[in-house]
């Protein structure tokens, strides 16, 4: 690794902190606008005035804003987000902590899932190029990329939890199943678990194969016009040798940048698909959190994703500059 | 989400792959590339005209549908018509004892509203959200991308920045809180996505312009004296308007997709019917667990029509401004 590719590593790294206090201001200004009072849906009708002070004041709302803003950003930096309105004053951590784990499996086994079968889809719709076989097979990813997941997920649910009654509907587990799980550890054991992931990972595998696929299938159209392509085909390769070995390991590289961001992405956009098969990950107590006015906790769980969002972001740009060293020297022209 | 994956990836994937410019005046080599697109691509043509046809069907909803979408109807004894089958696939006869004849083409709600009407209603929310959230991208996103390509320096620093920011931003949680902090309405959905979707269709068309600044017209025209708002949005614009039109379908699709997703979770209007809603209806009212797949199919069927029409298009557009993709 030269100079050159470590300082651009940091530039980039400062150039995401930057990105991510940006966000975070942004973040706190959005919730000030907030309608009403930020604690409307804490206080009793019969509260006094003074219960009612000593509330803000417990909460840190009684002080002017500026002063707020430093409390809040001196708080991210300890990765305190303060305590919920909603669930008895629980810390906004502790809540998300238990999500987080839950969304990354789900996350996670879905892209696993999502791009091995668009690589090799990839490489299969470019091999068949022209083909019937081809365009019915485009055209069905198209559609999976058209289709609300929600919906999809709605459909799946209705047959295979409802009518066949083969898969659970909703959540993780049981609750007396739960209540054996100590650790992640004894979660991931849980066959059970395993069951109430089938019906959501599929579903958001089957959104989420359509960008490799696509992105592979161009790629290797593109790759197999190079010239080492045709040198190996007259060197007498076999076909399948020069489709897997030379083409698709070249036509790999910006699949492996979209799989970087593609985790950052389905992390805050899993909310949907959280929501259908209520799995208790960061993207459904999102959206309780807004439904139920837990300012807090929204927030939090909004810091948690874009955090994720921006990393993944870093890591890829990272990813793409080692992997083409060309696109380093033009990144680094666009940073300058 | 995955399209902003699409879009930086696409966007680095075609940085070699400089898009196809005409020769001509302006506005005749964008009627072109336009004719082109719909000329050669049978796909393109086609999402066309699912957009024609639910066009008409939006602007025409009071004429074409039955009943009205929200009101619960009655049967003749004054009691909710609830969980109709659609005629078609309820039993004979079975209606008589209701008190009420089964004219309902998608059967009816749990609380007795016309599905077939709603999904009708439907479509006026989708066209809505999905062409003003594109077009507001699609005009964002081209003068961002024009300002930033253009002047460099500082604006271009700016802006860039601000694109980064953009794309840290997730953009379903920000519409979420979006629409819990204002009330309920599309137009909601439509903000946040014009102050976020933008960094896509800016990024692309920025780096276009770097290219397209130093070709020799640009330079005849600065020295001929021509203004820089001059020469960027008559010299300039009109090259780079077919990708924005690009943007804009894919942004279409985006949209209605969005919207859907946002009314799913709750977070819009209850009294404006979309497909989105339908569904959020059906969901929470357990028409799963029923099985009321006629409930359930057609909303959904709806989405995906209007969204690959989007995709349709914006494909087309792909392949004529960037022939290497095409279709071999």
């Amino acid at each position: 690794m030269n100079r050159g590719v470590v300082y651009y590593i940091l530039g980039r790294f400062l150039q995401s902190v930057m990105v991510l206090w940006i966000i975070v201001t942004l973040l706190f200004l959005l919730f000030r606008l907030a309608p009403s009072n930020p604690l409307a849906s804490y206080i009793d009708t019969t509260f006094t005035k003074q219960q009612e002070a000593a509330l803000l004041a417990r909460f840190g709302l009684d002080k002017p804003l500026g002063e707020q803003y430093i409390i809040y950003l001196f708080n991210l930096l300890k990765l305190d987000l303060g305590e919920t309105f909603s669930y008895s004053g629980k810390s906004v951590m502790d809540i998300l902590r238990a999500d987080l784990p839950n969304t990354i499996y789900l996350t996670l086994s879905s892209l696993l899932l999502a791009y091995l079968v668009g690589v090799l889809g990839g490489i299969a719709m470019a091999a068949l190029r022209g083909s019937l076989l081809e365009r019915v097979g485009t055209t069905f990813t198209l559609m999976t990329r058209a289709a609300p997941q929600f919906w999809v997920g709605m459909l799946l649910l209705t047959f295979f939890a409802f009518q066949l009654k083969l898969l659970p509907s909703s959540g993780i587990g049981p609750a007396i199943v739960r209540y054996r799980w100590e650790t992640e550890w004894d979660k991931l054991m849980s066959p059970v678990f395993w069951r109430h992931m089938i019906l959501p990972t599929f579903t958001l595998a089957l959104y989420l194969h359509g960008l490799p696929l696509l992105l592979m299938r161009s790629n290797m159209l593109e790759v197999l016009d190079q010239d080492y392509v045709t040198m190996s085909r007259l060197a007498g390769y076999s076909e399948w040798r020069v489709m897997i070995q030379t083409a698709a390991r070249n036509a790999m590289l910006p699949v492996l940048t979209a799989l970087t961001l593609g985790i950052g992405y389905s992390i805050g956009g899993n909310v949907v698909i959280e929501h259908v098969f209520s799995w208790p990950g960061l993207g459904r107590t999102l959206v309780r959190a807004v439904q139920q006015a837990d300012y807090p906790l929204a927030q939090g769980a909004f810091f948690f994703i874009a955090l994720i969002i921006v990393f993944m972001n870093f890591i890829a740009d990272i990813l793409y500059s080692l992997l083409d060293p060309r696109v380093g020297a033009s990144a680094q022209a666009q940073v300058s | 989400m995955q399209q902003d994956a699409m879009a930086r990836e696409g966007q680095s994937g075609k940085k070699k792959t400089v898009a196809r410019f005409r020769q001509g005046s302006a506005i005749r080599q964008l009627w072109e590339t336009n004719l082109e697109v719909f000329q050669r691509d049978k796909m393109a043509l086609f999402g066309l005209f699912i957009f024609a046809i639910f066009t008409v069907v939006a602007i025409l909803a009071p004429q074409i549908a039955p009943n009205d979408p929200l009101n619960p109807l009655k049967n003749s004894d004054g009691d909710w018509i609830k969980d109709a089958m659609p005629y078609w696939l309820a039993e004979p006869g079975e209606d008589v004892a209701e008190g009420y004849t089964n004219t309902f083409l998608l059967g009816t709600t749990n609380i007795g509203r016309d599905i077939f009407s709603q999904l009708i209603h439907g479509s006026r929310s989708a066209l809505l959200v999905g062409f003003s959230a594109a077009a507001a991208v699609a005009v964002i996103g081209t003068v961002i991308g024009l300002l930033a390509g253009y002047y460099g320096g500082w604006i271009d620093t700016i802006l860039m920045r601000a694109a980064d920011v953009a794309f840290g931003i997730p953009f379903i949680p920000f519409i979420i809180v979006i629409s819990a902090f204002f009330d309920p309405s599309i137009w909601n959905v439509v903000i946040a996505m014009a102050l976020l979707l933008w960094r896509d269709t800016g990024r692309v068309i920025r780096s276009q312009v770097l290219v397209i600044k130093e070709q020799a017209f640009v330079s005849a025209a600065r020295v001929s004296g021509a203004s820089d708002l001059r020469i960027i949005f008559v010299y300039i614009a009109p090259s780079i308007l077919p990708l924005s039109f690009l943007y804009g379908s894919f942004a279409i699709a985006w949209a209605i997709l969005t919207e859907a997703s946002v009314s799913f979770l709750g977070f819009s209007d209850p009294e404006t019917i979309s497909w989105g809603y339908m569904l959020q209806d059906a969901f929470n009212s357990l028409a799963l667990s029923r099985e009321a797949f006629y409930w359930i199919v057609p909303p959904g069927l709806c989405i995906m029509l209007t969204v690959m029409a989007g995709f349709f298009i914006g494909r087309g557009y792909e392949e004529v401004l960037f022939p290497r993709l095409r279709r071999m």
